[in-house]
């Protein structure tokens, strides 16, 4: 009777065969073999989705973004610890030492903030920053950073394409160029006002540069909002260019014909031109810039990493400089 | 002019008092020594648990250790320069006893400040090392300051003194003075791509009495000028 009752659709459980402890070892031996597995292969991509949850050291707002389409914009190394990102910088409003920043900014106000787009537009726009971070859907793009000094990290900042804004205010055919100006407010950056700079910092960018999709508007990073030290509530980020040239805490986008001036090539014009671009074979007049020290990774008595053409991304931005001579225009 | 310069055992009031006066005592030098010897340890702690990745140093050891080993250099030069001016303003003639150690210990962490910036930042690369000095001012600069030093030390024991005799001796050791300025002009240098000028006008006031001090008090030009022919072989 009982053959005739089970005609293939009866099924003895699992976990009438298998004691209950046993099997459950093994899934969680399973599990181990492919996590593992996953783990060494794909440590990189595991981490990377990893950071929005584990990363979050100062806990401020997040800001997620989804992984950027384009071209180039994420790079499989390895992201610099968010403490050396955000505990390392240049940010001379606040303090020529690295750590002066991280210790100094907290005075700095992020809300309200506005960015007036002005120049040659059709449509000059006062943004204010809530409308800004809605403009456009927010990407996490991971990029290199090259700092002019002979070092570098790899951030995963979240931000868009500069262009989104720009298409939006619609440059008139006389806007050849785009100055970025920031904030230089004495009140709360102790060292607007040193003789290091002219103040505000100000930095441009030739128009099809700006346009250029690696070029992003920024506005967090590791899935945060920026931290102050780091160019909060909005920067821009360069790839392919010394650090520099990514002004922070932009309060002024302006379209014009002519090359404007910027705050490093005032000061040394023969050390920091308007391009910047990283460049191996062209050195600073007072060091070499073939190669760099990454930070947190690279060991102290470990011989520095070569650095790349266009930091690397020279298969995205190299047709921008097609013909021209870079040495002239460093 | 004696020839038997004993630079080592000054005894200025009678051996009577050493017992009282600390800087007399035996274990004056020892300390001292080990004293000296502070800042290098906690650096080489630094580097040693850096490589193994304790991170003491901050976000960038090799700039940590380059300019702190240079910050130590400077500071030890100053103590050195400052010893006479304090010995005859405090009136502890005791002092010079620790003038040549002091002195070496300015070599030493030049040295090894040399050793960081062409280890770390060159890679112990002959040729690239050459290059950067000829390229940089900056290098150039603290580089010769580093060589003028060097005979200096080479010089420093009393064997050495006696061969020279105290009045060459003496003359030779005034390359100091211009160690000194080598070494702010070095630092300034430095500074100066970042404008930041605060931190080297301490250092240049410092050294700027210190070696002012020595102008003003030096012996009129007649006064010298007997000096130095008397002590002309």
């Amino acid at each position: 009777m009982h053959l005739l009752e089970n005609r293939g659709f009866v099924h003895p459980r699992a976990s009438e065969i298998t004691p209950r402890n046993a099997y459950l070892r093994r899934r969680e031996l399973l599990a181990r073999f492919a996590t593992g597995a996953a783990g060494v292969a794909l440590a990189g991509w595991a981490g990377r989705d990893a950071w929005a949850q584990t990363a979050r050291a100062n806990k401020l707002a997040a800001l997620p973004g989804a992984r950027s389409p384009i071209p180039g914009a994420v790079t499989m190394e390895k992201p610099t610890a968010y403490a050396d990102v955000t505990g390392y910088n240049n940010f001379y409003e606040f303090g020529t030492d690295k750590d002066d920043p991280a210790k100094n900014a907290h005075t700095l106000k992020t809300r309200p903030w506005t960015i007036a787009v002005e120049g040659e537009v059709k449509k000059p726009k006062v943004f204010d920053i809530e409308e800004l971070l809605k403009l456009s859907p927010m990407e996490e793009r991971i990029y290199r950073m090259r700092c002019v000094e002979g070092w570098s990290m790899v951030i995963p900042w979240v931000g868009y394409s500069l262009s989104e804004l720009i298409k939006r205010v619609e440059p008139t055919g006389n806007a050849k160029y785009v100055e970025f100006l920031t904030l230089a407010d004495p009140k709360t950056m102790p060292f607007v006002g040193s003789r290091v700079l002219d103040w505000p910092y100000a930095e441009g960018l030739r128009l099809d540069e700006a346009m250029h999709p690696l070029a992003l508007l920024t506005f967090g990073l590791y899935g945060e909002v920026l931290p102050n030290q780091n160019g909060a509530p909005v920067r821009m980020v360069l790839p392919w260019k010394y650090g520099f040239k990514s002004a922070k805490s932009i309060v002024k986008i302006r379209f014009v014909e002519k090359e404007p001036g910027t705050a490093w090539n005032k000061a040394a014009r023969n050390e920091y031109g308007f391009y910047s671009n990283v460049n191996p074979s062209v050195d600073h007049p007072r060091w070499s810039q073939a190669t760099e020290r990454r930070i947190g990774e690279d060991g102290i008595f470990a011989k520095k990493r070569p650095t790349l053409m266009f930091n690397g991304y020279e298969a995205q931005v190299g047709q921008l400089y097609a013909g021209m001579d870079l040495k002239k225009f460093y | 002019m004696s020839t038997s310069v004993r630079v080592d055992e000054f005894s200025p009031n009678g051996a009577g008092t050493s017992r009282r006066k600390p800087l007399l005592r035996p274990l004056a030098k020892p300390v001292l020594f080990i004293a000296c010897l502070l800042p290098f340890a906690w650096l080489l702690y630094g580097a040693i648990s850096s490589a193994y990745g304790v991170n003491t140093l901050g976000a960038n050891p090799a700039e940590t250790l380059i300019r702190a080993t240079g910050d130590w250099t400077l500071r030890f030069l100053c103590i050195t320069l400052a010893v006479t001016p304090v010995r005859q303003w405090f009136k502890q003639p005791a002092l010079a006893r620790f003038r040549r150690m002091l002195g070496l210990f300015t070599f030493f962490y030049g040295c090894v400040h040399f050793l960081c910036y062409s280890w770390l930042d060159m890679g112990l690369v002959f040729d690239d090392i050459v290059r950067d000095i000829a390229k940089r001012p900056f290098i150039l600069v603290g580089t010769t300051a580093l060589l003028t030093m060097t005979p200096l030390a080479l010089t420093s024991f009393n064997r050495a003194i006696k061969a020279l005799g105290a009045a060459r001796w003496l003359a030779l050791h005034r390359a100091v003075y211009a160690v000194a300025l080598l070494a702010i002009l070095h630092f300034f240098w430095m500074r100066a791509a970042k404008h930041n000028f605060a931190e080297v006008a301490v250092y240049a006031a410092v050294i700027g009495l210190l070696l002012g001090w020595r102008v003003w008090t030096r012996p009129q030009p007649s006064a010298q000028r007997t000096v130095s022919s008397s002590s002309t072989p």
